[in-house]
């Protein structure tokens, strides 16, 4: 923990202004698109309640709000909001301009309005991947558009603040969550390139009329350049606040910093050269280069891997520090009682799953079995609508007690929640990966469908993922139920702390499990590279001395952070 | 710890090393695994197999004559048109035993194609041709499907192979 003195800046209340903005459109969002989602579960266990209660003009209009409301505008307002939040006290000062950050948010929800309102008239029937030559309003492109370059906005905001930081704090590692969430913007704003390429020089002037060829095969790759990326958009920040909070909320801090920030860097540079694996099965791409990004794909793994492990022996420490002794006892002592933990750890569970399954989306041809299946709505609801879900609602559980000073309207309420939706989830993506590989196709209204195979319709097949699905609606439900009711009805004033733990220093790990690993040493290969601390070095070194020579300066702006202390 | 004194600071850097050295060693093998399975086994992905203009189907063969040809000894091409929202031919029947190579083509917007219980996964997209290759060696009824969203029918979009008992 920091022995420095906390001191933050004095206008706080600007930026707790901007982040309850971002999360109450956020949170609008994410209302919105769940209205379909019963729907939809419903829908796979083969009852058409589109035709009972009619809201949507179809399967696929209910599906494409689903789609663009959670995935494109839920988790980004909210990682816009969060991560403002989290510079702000991560660096101890304000942002660099209050005025660009309100301009940057009205920019995002006038994007957001026009993308709803196409969606809502029907003029939008396209999914979140909106591929051409199917063609959606004008409106729909140039809303996403803006949200975009919100986000980019929102990165020269922090790039400003930052500078600002390191010019009063010369010499000083840059604070972990910082670090995280700069890392997070200068990787989607690299990312985010392809679909901006893609809408403003392909997809607008045809849906406007102004051209009338366009490439559909460009216009996917396009968008797939930018397509995988946007997941660890998604990921990143609840990466942020598995590293730099849930140490705290468990009680114990973050096991290694410099493993974080290497996973953090890894996760930058080899989250770019893997969007051709989502094109594995697509004519007109060779072979070659869907290897090489499969062969990217898995260093992303190995960033995963690390993270599972740092994230792991924080637990573990956080148990040992309440006293635990022996091999998995120190799972008991966590707080489980503890929504903004629990929460955030199921997330955490669940995307052990997601991660295995999405290694065979990975795993080239293996893929060929599973691509455009069930199976993948299982593995990214695993991830993106597990993972990072239960951690977004985490962090709510204790950031809306923060902001509103309202204590959370119920603790028992909000555990209901969260174990509700873990259940949920592994019932319905559990379901749905063996639907997959029972090749029951994704985004088909399966309710309608003639082709509907007898072994999908077993009793643990398609009425499964009803359940499972439902039970993550009404557990939906009873999240939004609670956050009003903490925003409207709470009385108890709230006892949170923002948990930052301060950083120790950029070779911060060097808490000690005690004599646990005596031995290791003895192995030679572990002698041979033993060294742990000055390996760490010499592996940063060369990546700081290799990164100005290559063509992507942007990235230089990451090792900022680095540069005074190697 | 092998001998007493001050905690030794590098200790958390063994676990880490325990880790990561696995951490490498997994994903390399699986990579290993996948490239053996490719190129030693011969499960191919779809590549590049050319262009064709997606409104002079009609006239550019092979889809001009969509449908099965015998190209050899047990040796068929079974050429495919999808379109909003069905394949053409929606039918076919081919004696087991076969070895066919599927051509497909959209004539409007991306399809896709996947036959359950082959390895047959195909995006089907308007100005690209899609080539795959599967061996029919068991009689039965095969259905394809289309698996990407193309419109309100989607659903509607299907078609089966039934696979022939050898007389």
């Amino acid at each position: 923990m920091s022995s420095q003195p906390t001191h933050y800046p004095a206008d706080l209340d600007s930026v707790h202004r901007l982040t309850g903005a971002y999360i109450i459109v956020a949170l609008i969002s994410l209302t919105l698109a769940n209205v379909p989602s019963v729907y939809q579960a419903l829908d796979s266990a083969g009852i058409n309640l589109y035709a009972a209660l009619p809201i949507f003009r179809s399967y696929y209009q209910g599906l494409t709000l689903h789609g663009v409301g959670n995935v494109l505008l839920w988790t980004t307002f909210f990682i816009c909001g969060f991560l403002s939040f989290t510079m702000v006290y991560a660096l101890r000062r304000p942002l660099a301009s209050m005025r660009l950050a309100w301009a940057t948010f009205w920019i995002m929800l006038v994007g957001l309005v026009l993308t709803v309102i196409a969606i809502l008239a029907n003029q939008a029937t396209v999914l979140y991947t909106f591929y051409p030559p199917m063609r959606a309003h004008p409106a729909f492109y140039i809303g996403l558009t803006l949200v975009v370059v919100g986000t980019w906005l929102v990165l020269l905001n922090f790039v400003m603040t930052y500078r600002r930081w390191r010019a009063s704090h010369p010499g000083e590692p840059t604070p972990l969550a910082a670090f995280g969430s700069l890392i997070t913007f200068v990787m989607w704003t690299i990312a985010s390139a392809g679909v901006a390429i893609e809408m403003v020089f392909l997809l607008i002037p045809w849906s406007l009329g102004l051209v009338s060829a366009i490439d559909p095969l460009l216009a996917r790759s396009l968008f797939w350049f930018t397509g995988h990326p946007i997941v660890y958009f998604w990921l990143l920040p609840a990466v942020v606040s598995w590293y730099t909070m849930l140490p705290k909320i468990a009680g114990g801090r973050l096991f290694s910093e410099t493993v974080a920030r290497i996973a953090f860097i890894i996760f930058l540079i080899y989250s770019l050269p893997v969007g051709l694996h989502h094109q594995y099965t697509d004519p007109g791409i060779s072979e070659w280069w869907k290897l090489v990004h499969a062969f990217f794909t898995f260093i992303v793994f190995f960033a995963s891997l690390l993270t599972m492990f740092n994230v792991a022996a924080t637990l573990e420490n956080a148990g040992r520090a309440r006293g635990a002794r022996g091999w998995l006892n120190w799972i008991l002592p966590l707080p489980w009682h503890e929504p903004a933990f629990v929460s955030q750890v199921l997330g955490m569970l669940l995307f052990i799953f997601g991660g295995i399954s999405g290694l065979a989306n990975a795993s080239y041809n293996v893929n060929l079995v599973v691509h455009n299946t069930r199976w993948i709505v299982g593995h990214f609801h695993l991830t993106v609508g597990a993972a990072v879900t239960l951690t977004f609602m985490g962090i709510t559980y204790w950031l809306v007690p923060y902001l509103t000073g309202r204590a959370l309207w119920s603790r028992r309420l909000a555990l209901v929640q969260a174990w509700s939706f873990f259940v949920g989830e592994v019932i319905f993506s559990e379901t749905l990966h063996r639907l997959g590989l029972l090749g029951m196709p994704r985004r088909s209204q399966i309710s309608a469908a003639e082709y509907v195979m007898p072994e999908w319709q077993s009793f643990i097949g398609m009425p499964l993922v009803g359940i499972g699905g439902t039970i993550m609606f009404v557990s939906g439900i009873l999240y939004l139920l609670n956050i009003v009711l903490t925003v409207t009805a709470s009385r108890q004033p709230a006892r949170v702390e923002v948990p930052l733990a301060g950083t120790a220093g950029f070779f911060a790990g060097d808490l000690s499990f005690g004599g646990v690993g005596a031995g290791i040493e003895s192995f030679p290969l572990f002698a041979f590279l033993g060294f742990s601390q000055e390996g760490w070095r010499l592996l940063i070194r060369l990546i700081w001395e290799f990164l100005p020579d290559s063509e992507l300066h942007v990235i230089i702006l990451c090792y900022l952070p680095f540069h005074n202390r190697i | 710890m092998a001998e007493a004194g001050p905690p030794e600071r590098h200790e958390p850097y063994l676990y880490e090393l325990a880790w990561i050295l696995p951490s490498i060693a997994i994903p390399t093998t699986m990579l290993v695994a996948v490239v053996i399975a490719a190129f030693g086994m011969g499960i191919h992905l779809p590549g590049v197999a050319g262009t064709v203009d997606p409104t002079e189907l009609s006239q550019t063969p092979p889809f001009d004559n969509p449908g099965l040809t015998q190209i050899g000894p047990n040796h068929y091409q079974l050429t495919i048109i999808a379109s909003a929202w069905q394949f053409q031919p929606k039918e076919v029947r081919i004696p087991s035993g076969s070895q066919v190579d599927i051509v497909a083509t959209s004539r409007d917007v991306i399809h896709g194609m996947l036959i359950p219980g082959t390895n047959v996964n195909l995006m089907v997209i308007p100005g690209r041709i899609a080539r795959a290759t599967v061996n029919f060696d068991q009689p039965g009824t095969y259905q394809f499907m289309c698996h990407e969203y193309c419109g309100v029918g989607h659903h509607l979009m299907w078609g089966r192979i039934i696979v022939e008992g050898t007389p």
